[in-house]
């Protein structure tokens, strides 16, 4: 009953949210465009927060990852700033690159200072935090890059459908005049003047967060990697008597979480058009949060990917919702405090009347 | 069915428990329990894990209430409602794990919650408490120190303080849990003869034990509880061991140690010479195919260091590991279950087991790769492997998917078990293997350890109990102070002599 109640309920959550939100805005919130902003949103803090569930199950913590977002992010922006005499298409490729890189040589750096050093994760990624953010004001004297040309993955879309649009009084509407197919194409010059083919579909970036989630719970169920994670986060010294090589095993959690955090970066680059040396503070703890709301104990050894990414979901929605319900942003803090507090002391509530027979 | 039951013949009554019972759930625990203890007696309460004990001094200490029946104390009928009440009508529980605040001085944690005021506000008189607390010892011939740090005494010292937390709060019954089972032989000897002495002061002690030889030796009145139920309530001088126990699994265990009929071949497993950081040093012996070979020495005295040291644990500074002959090279854990050494960890809590973790996952831990799953795991074929290995050697779980901690102590152990027979080790180190279970779980370890030894496997058998040593190994390899003292062939040697070895200091 432990394993279901700790994933229904923030998936309960999370229905009622949607669900009330839908009735009560059905015409702005009940809309294609708005779940796929939500998704696209959502992206970000989700693909970090996929690693942070291993951190996490292994009974670890990382708090250096909204940090990790802006230095991965500033050297992305950097790259691109020095390749500017080159075609698009590779100094981008570069810059992507060694973005995703980035992030994972400093999880590596993570890793290492807690395995070798053998000081608690806490202690080391509070100190990164700190460093690493250091580091992204220095690269352009805290100025941000400007990338106006790195779009695709904020903005693009697998085409599914397009619509073809025409001005009503000089706006966009949502006047659509033809639902065309992917491969269907027309000649503008046979159009209205100022029509135009709009590209609907999958966004990039939510693409991006899905295959990740299958990638990563593919690793968690599957690899020797992902059972060492739960087995570490449930007893060390256990591990370590099983032939568990838990320093490389360790190592290999947190580099795992700068590569995700590496991917997520390029993509906050591209939403938001630049580098941003400021980008993603205090974004750690809505990580942590969507992690712990899926049912992940900090104490290590139980937490699934599913549940971070209802967790991740749920606190999106909220956002969104509270947006539209004209809450502001204080207001959501403290409902986003109070859910954290109330889902992890009903998931222990129902675990320790589950271990009430003792003996 | 309480037959044989004493009615204290004229001396006082101290503690009446009437028509106790108790239910968690689906289990009725206890069911209309009666138990009496006289003053100045040792009352021993004995039963498999499960039966009710615990359940039962529980109660006694106010940490459950019951559904029906009551406590009679000092001739009222009452029932405890938390601790605090417990405590104030005079019982005091000493608990397996013992409840020590670690980093606090002795006389700290004797006077835990009751500290003696200092002359400012807000202080604590740490002098006072101290002389306080040295008299009490003294009073009662402890060799203690009040001044000392709790973490850095022995295990039987801190049982000791226990005792005078218990007295320091005027208690008239102390109920103690277990209290030699991690105790070496000289410790526990000394802890009888303080439960002896409490008892001529007029104390009354409720005494568990799953080691019935102490019982016999120690206890006045004996009561055996089984299924929630008192199957026997009585005296102690007429009461004989198989008798016990035919009372707690509610069978006659004859051969409780099973026949050794293996053939001892070729040396399978050689140590030469080795030593390591952690105080071992010069140890050598042999282990052949087929062989149980035992180890016996007091806490402390190097034996599951020893073990550390083959397994990788520890890093060896001396010595060579030889297996069939060729010298192996052992760093880790790692190594040596790529060798097939198995070693099952003397503490299965705390580095065997991952207690959150399904029964399955514990089993196949060392095992993911090598038993057809290549480079990824099979959830479905994880699961027939446990279940293969599980029904073997009749682990009784609801299902391999259950958490380990679900399981009985010696359920838990069959695990570890499991997970070493599927890793299809060669030599196997097992260290307490049958510590804190219960009589019927014991057996069958012993079984399964011979059935091993059959299949030409060798295996190193540490423990602290002399009576399985004898009953199960062919030969015994005796500890002290970090060396190994003798080495003897089982049929060849006695109890006294392999505790003179083990204890005593020649030249």
């Amino acid at each position: 009953m432990g394993k279901l109640t700790r994933q229904l309920l923030p998936f309960g959550t999370l229905i009622l949210i949607v669900g009330g939100l839908s009735i009560l805005r059905p015409e702005t919130f009940l809309t294609l465009e708005n779940f796929l902003n939500v998704l696209r949103r959502s992206s970000v803090p989700g693909i970090i927060a996929l690693g942070m569930t291993f951190v996490i199950i292994s009974a670890g913590i990382d708090l250096s990852v909204g940090s990790m977002l802006a230095i991965a992010g500033m050297i992305g922006g950097l790259v691109l700033a020095n390749l500017s005499g080159w075609p698009f298409w590779a100094a981008a490729l570069i810059a992507s690159l060694l973005t995703v890189a980035m992030g994972g040589v400093c999880g590596l750096m993570n890793g290492t200072m807690i395995t070798r050093l053998k000081l608690p994760p806490f202690i080391v990624t509070l100190g990164t935090m700190s460093a690493f953010r250091g580091i992204s004001y220095v690269m352009n004297d805290g100025q941000p890059y400007d990338m106006p040309t790195y779009r695709y993955l904020g903005e693009g879309v697998i085409p599914l459908w397009k619509t073809l649009e025409t001005p009503v009084q000089g706006q966009f509407a949502l006047d659509v005049e033809r639902v065309l197919w992917p491969w269907q194409n027309v000649n503008l010059s046979d159009l209205a003047e100022r029509s135009r083919v709009v590209s609907h579909g999958i966004p990039v970036s939510v693409l991006i967060f899905a295959l990740l989630i299958a990638a990563a719970g593919f690793l968690l169920k599957y690899t020797r990697l992902g059972r060492y994670t739960y087995a570490i986060g449930s007893n060390k010294q256990a591990a370590f008597h099983s032939g568990i090589n838990v320093n490389w095993n360790l190592t290999a959690i947190y580099a795992l979480t700068g590569l995700f955090t590496g991917i997520a970066a390029m993509i906050q680059n591209s939403r938001t058009v630049s580098a941003q040396p400021t980008a993603g503070a205090a974004l750690e703890l809505d990580v942590i949060a969507a992690v712990v709301i899926g049912g992940a104990s900090l104490s290590g050894g139980r937490g699934t990917l599913t549940g971070t990414v209802i967790g991740i979901l749920l606190i999106s929605f909220l956002r969104n919702g509270c947006t539209m319900l004209g809450i502001s942003t204080n207001i959501q803090l403290i409902v986003i405090g109070v859910i954290i507090i109330v889902a992890v002391s009903v998931d222990q509530l129902a675990r320790s009347r589950a271990i009430a027979i003792d003996d | 069915m309480n037959h044989g039951r004493h009615d204290g013949g004229g001396e006082t009554v101290a503690l009446r428990m009437a028509g106790i019972s108790k239910r968690f759930g689906p289990v009725q625990a206890l069911s209309d329990v009666t138990f009496t203890a006289r003053k100045g007696t040792v009352h021993a309460l004995v039963g498999e894990n499960g039966a009710g004990k615990s359940t039962l001094m529980k109660v006694l200490a106010g940490v459950h209430q019951p559904d029906a029946g009551q406590v009679e104390i000092g001739g009222q009928e009452r029932v405890f409602a938390n601790p605090g009440e417990a405590i104030e009508a005079g019982i005091s529980m000493i608990y397996q794990e013992l409840d020590l605040a670690e980093d606090l001085t002795v006389a700290a944690n004797v006077f835990l919650g009751m500290e003696l005021r200092g002359r400012l506000p807000l202080t604590v008189d740490h002098g006072r408490m101290a002389d306080e607390t040295q008299a009490l010892a003294d009073r009662f011939n402890f060799q203690i120190d009040a001044a000392a740090t709790v973490s850095d005494l022995s295990t039987g010292d801190c049982q000791i303080v226990e005792v005078l937390k218990a007295l320091m709060r005027k208690a008239s019954i102390i109920v103690m849990d277990e209290p030699t089972s991690s105790l070496s032989e000289r410790e526990a000897t000394r802890l009888f003869e303080i439960v002896r002495d409490l008892r001529s002061r007029g104390y009354t002690i409720i005494y568990i034990s799953h080691r019935l030889e102490e019982i016999v030796d120690l206890a006045d009145d004996i009561s055996v509880l089984r299924d929630g139920n008192v199957v026997h309530t009585g005296s102690a001088a007429n009461l004989e061991i198989p008798q016990i126990v035919h009372y707690m699994v509610g069978r006659e265990l004859k051969d409780f140690y099973p026949a050794r009929q293996v053939e001892v071949g070729e040396v399978l497993f050689s140590a030469e010479h080795i030593g390591s950081a952690a105080g071992v040093e010069d140890i050598s012996f042999e282990v052949r195919r087929g062989e149980i070979v035992g180890m016996a020495g007091l806490v402390g005295a190097g034996r599951t260091e020893v073990a550390r040291a083959i397994f990788g644990v520890d890093k060896r500074t001396a010595g060579t590991l030889r297996l069939d002959g060729e010298t192996i090279s052992i760093a880790s854990p790692a190594d040596a279950i790529a060798n097939g050494i198995a070693y099952l960890t003397e503490d299965r809590k705390r580095t065997g087991l991952c207690l959150e973790l399904p029964c399955s996952w514990n089993v196949t831990l060392p095992n993911l790769c090598g038993i057809g799953m290549r480079h990824l795991i099979s959830p479905g074929r994880e699961m027939r492997i446990a279940r293969e290995y599980g029904s073997r050697i009749s682990v009784k779980w609801a299902s391999p998917t259950a958490p380990a901690d679900s399981l009985s102590g010696g359920n838990q152990q069959k695990v570890l078990i499991a997970r070493w027979l599927l890793a299809e080790s060669k030599f196997l180190i097992v260290d307490e293997p049958t510590r804190g279970i219960d009589v019927g779980a014991k057996k069958e370890i012993y079984t399964l350890l011979n059935a091993l030894a059959g299949q030409g496997k060798g295996i190193l058998f540490i423990s602290s109990e002399l009576p399985e040593l004898f009953g199960v190994t062919d030969r015994i390899l005796v500890m002290r102070r970090g060396r190994l003292v003798g080495n003897l062939k089982t049929k060849d040697a006695s109890p006294d002599y392999v505790m003179h070895l083990a204890a005593v200091e020649d030249n």
